[in-house]
């Protein structure tokens, strides 16, 4: 609360032009939410990544009793997960040119 | 201990009288206090049938003791009280006494024994219910309430002709399992599917629910399609169609949900989804499935609730629900923040969170009953309610671009409600044996599973890797300000449409006829005005005297007349 404060103190002050940009411009990295820290994104990254690939290649020590056929393919729970939402979303995009109106299209 | 066979909706209609009647302060807290009070009823109630009495011809029984009645009582009385503590700040007593009327009447419909009472309820349901629309008080509002009015009642309409039938055919009134070979049932069916929101039936919810108020919402989304999934179990195990309804319901939304801007417009058609996976397990009918299927609607109640009620309090703070309009809230709203992904990590059936724990038993029931088509279907929409429920809600509400938009946390009472929802969606997901314990068949599935858990994740991480790919690469669709043609649009674009045509068209092919008349009455007009008009012979006649002497003529003819003839 009080960096958000400060923060918006300073916003104040250079939009009336009694500081100099560049310094605002260093305190907002300076105060910057974690979340939004170019560390914490790369960490995020890399995590990602890593969870990612073990859990790809997890499928090696995993023998989990196929069902069906299609699901004794090796990781066939993760290309299934990611193709079928590709696939999806492409699906809904080019439902949504179909499907889009105006939002007052009822109103009339 | 004692016993007591009070119905649990009396405890709520009482109260919803004493509210209307309570000084303003009090309100609020008397809405919290009924729940409470009937929780305390609902653990002294004896197992059988109660409060049996006649009626007409037939007996009507309104307190069955089950366990499937049962796990439906605890769940309602567990969303009202989260409701209420929800609603707590709220002042406007038509919601506070409508919300308290249809959580009661929704208890009243899963406690009864008779398909008669069961219709009264089903009607209490709808007319109760609206007005938590309509309490939004704008146009959109009201004519989304009327037409989410017109369902419910139809739907009423529908079960009424179909238990009448049955009364008829079978001399029947007791509410239980049914085959779908008669029209009698397959009217019950069609009633159950319109409140169940079936395909092509379920625009009312898509339409209504993101209209209402911000409390209003968490209310409407616990009950009326659960007391129609209840409805489902209690009447049509293990019925075939089921299975393939249930199988498209979980699909279909997903593309809606992802192309849809009103957040809470994403999450009903994500009720649509994750009933889908009920109707589905019903339609299955083993054990296990109806395990799966009640137990999904058990946990569904709760983080459908929680994810309502952190778009409620986004709505209530910002005034703003529009992912277009929203964005970068995680600072304003830390706390929200948390329960919406602890909302969304449930729903997404992540190991650990409660949705993993019930949506899991349908599709080992479906793989244990083979329908291999089916169970990818279902693997599918687990895939795709990551993407639209458990990314896209938290991402374009508290995270994606910042909107720029600075507003306090939410209300306490807010936070502590979804406090209560998240706390159990957390133990239910990580200690399941209490839930289980409450199923209507005993349990033998063991959740936590190394495989079971592993390829759960790989699944749940890939969709999300789609996610972020389609979104870093700029093709994920993006949020627009729209309106998406849904079923709906047959009655509220071609429906109006038609009529206006066929007005139209009924006016120009009458138009000779029309004429035809005008000309013909135009011309008697006229022929009257030469003959009997003011410059006629007749009606010239201006004075008194002139007109005694017509009046001696005429009587002259008539006399002179009548001597002829005799």
């Amino acid at each position: 609360m009080w960096a958000a404060n400060c923060h918006r103190a300073l916003r104040r002050l250079y939009f009336l032009r009694l500081t100099l940009p560049n310094i605002t411009h260093v305190i907002e990295n300076e105060i910057k939410h974690w979340l939004l820290r170019p560390r914490t994104i790369r960490l995020l990254w890399i995590g990602f990544t890593v969870v990612l690939s073990a859990l790809a290649l997890a499928d090696v020590f995993l023998h989990p009793h196929a069902l069906f056929d299609v699901d004794g393919t090796f990781g066939f729970y993760s290309w299934y997960g990611l193709l079928t939402c590709a696939a999806m979303v492409l699906f809904a995009k080019a439902l949504g040119v179909l499907l889009k109106r105006s939002d007052t299209y009822y109103d009339d | 201990m004692m016993i007591s066979s009070l119905p649990p909706f009396a405890i709520f209609y009482i109260g919803a009288v004493i509210l209307a009647l309570a000084p303003r302060g009090a309100r609020p807290w008397i809405m919290l206090l009924i729940p409470v009070a009937g929780l305390g009823n609902m653990a002294t109630l004896d197992d059988g049938l109660h409060l049996s009495f006649a009626l007409f011809d037939f007996q009507a029984t309104l307190l069955r003791v089950d366990k499937l009645s049962m796990l439906f009582g605890w769940l309602f009385h567990i969303a009202a009280l989260f409701g209420a503590v929800f609603a707590l700040h709220e002042k406007d007593l038509s919601q506070q006494v409508s919300a308290t009327v249809y959580a009661g009447s929704a208890l009243g419909a899963v406690f009864v024994e008779d398909l008669i009472s069961l219709f009264v309820f089903w009607e209490l349901l709808a007319v109760s219910s609206v007005f938590l629309i309509w309490a939004r008080r704008t146009a959109k509002a009201y004519a989304a309430g009327l037409r989410y009015l017109i369902y419910q009642i139809l739907s009423g309409v529908i079960l009424m002709a179909g238990v009448l039938l049955y009364l008829y055919t079978t001399g029947q009134n007791s509410f239980s399992q049914l085959s779908l070979d008669n029209t009698a049932s397959a009217l019950i069916f069609l009633a159950f599917g319109v409140k169940c929101a079936f395909p092509f039936l379920h625009t009312w919810l898509t339409d209504a629910y993101p209209e209402a108020t911000p409390t209003g919402t968490v209310f409407l989304s616990a009950f009326t399609t659960k007391v129609a999934v209840y409805s489902l179990a209690r009447a049509f195990p293990g019925t075939e169609m089921l299975v393939y309804i249930g199988a498209a319901m979980t699909c279909f939304p997903i593309f809606y949900a992802v192309i849809e801007n009103d957040l809470r417009r994403v999450l009903a058609y994500s009720m649509i989804n994750q009933i889908g996976f009920m109707v589905c397990g019903i339609g299955i009918g083993t054990e296990l499935a109806l395990n799966g299927a009640v137990s999904h609607a058990f946990n569904d109640v709760i983080f459908k609730g929680l994810l309502m009620m952190t778009m409620g309090a986004v709505l209530f703070r910002t005034g703003k629900i529009n992912g277009s309009d929203l964005g970068g809230l995680y600072k304003s709203m830390p706390k929200t923040t948390t329960f919406c992904i602890i909302g969304a990590a449930s729903i997404s059936a992540f190991p650990l969170f409660s949705g993993f724990v019930s949506k899991s038993m349908v599709m080992a029931a479906a793989v244990e009953e083979g329908y291999a088509w089916i169970w990818l279907m279902l693997l599918f929409a687990s895939a795709g309610v990551f993407h639209h429920a458990g990314i896209k809600i938290p991402f374009f509400a508290f995270f994606a671009h910042d909107s720029g938009i600075r507003v306090r946390e939410a209300p306490i009472n807010m936070l502590i409600a979804m406090g209560i929802a998240a706390g159990l969606c957390l133990y239910i997901g990580i200690y399941p044996w209490t839930l289980y314990s409450l199923l209507p068949y005993p349990v033998a599935y063991l959740p936590f599973d190394t495989t079971h858990v592993l390829t759960q994740l790989q699944l749940l991480f890939f969709s999300a890797l789609a996610f972020t790919w389609l979104k870093l690469t700029g093709i994920y669709p993006p949020e627009l300000i729209s309106t998406n043609i849904d079923a709906d649009w047959l009655y509220r674009k071609l429906g109006p449409t038609l009529v206006k045509n066929v007005r139209v068209l009924y006016l120009r092919a009458i138009a000779p006829m029309r004429h035809a008349v005008n000309e013909g009455g135009s011309m008697i007009a006229q022929l009257t005005q030469r003959w009997y008009g003011e410059n006629s012979g007749l009606g010239g006649v201006q004075t008194v005297g002139a007109t005694i002497a017509i009046a001696l003529l005429f009587f002259a003819i008539i006399l002179v007349w009548d001597l002829l003839a005799a």
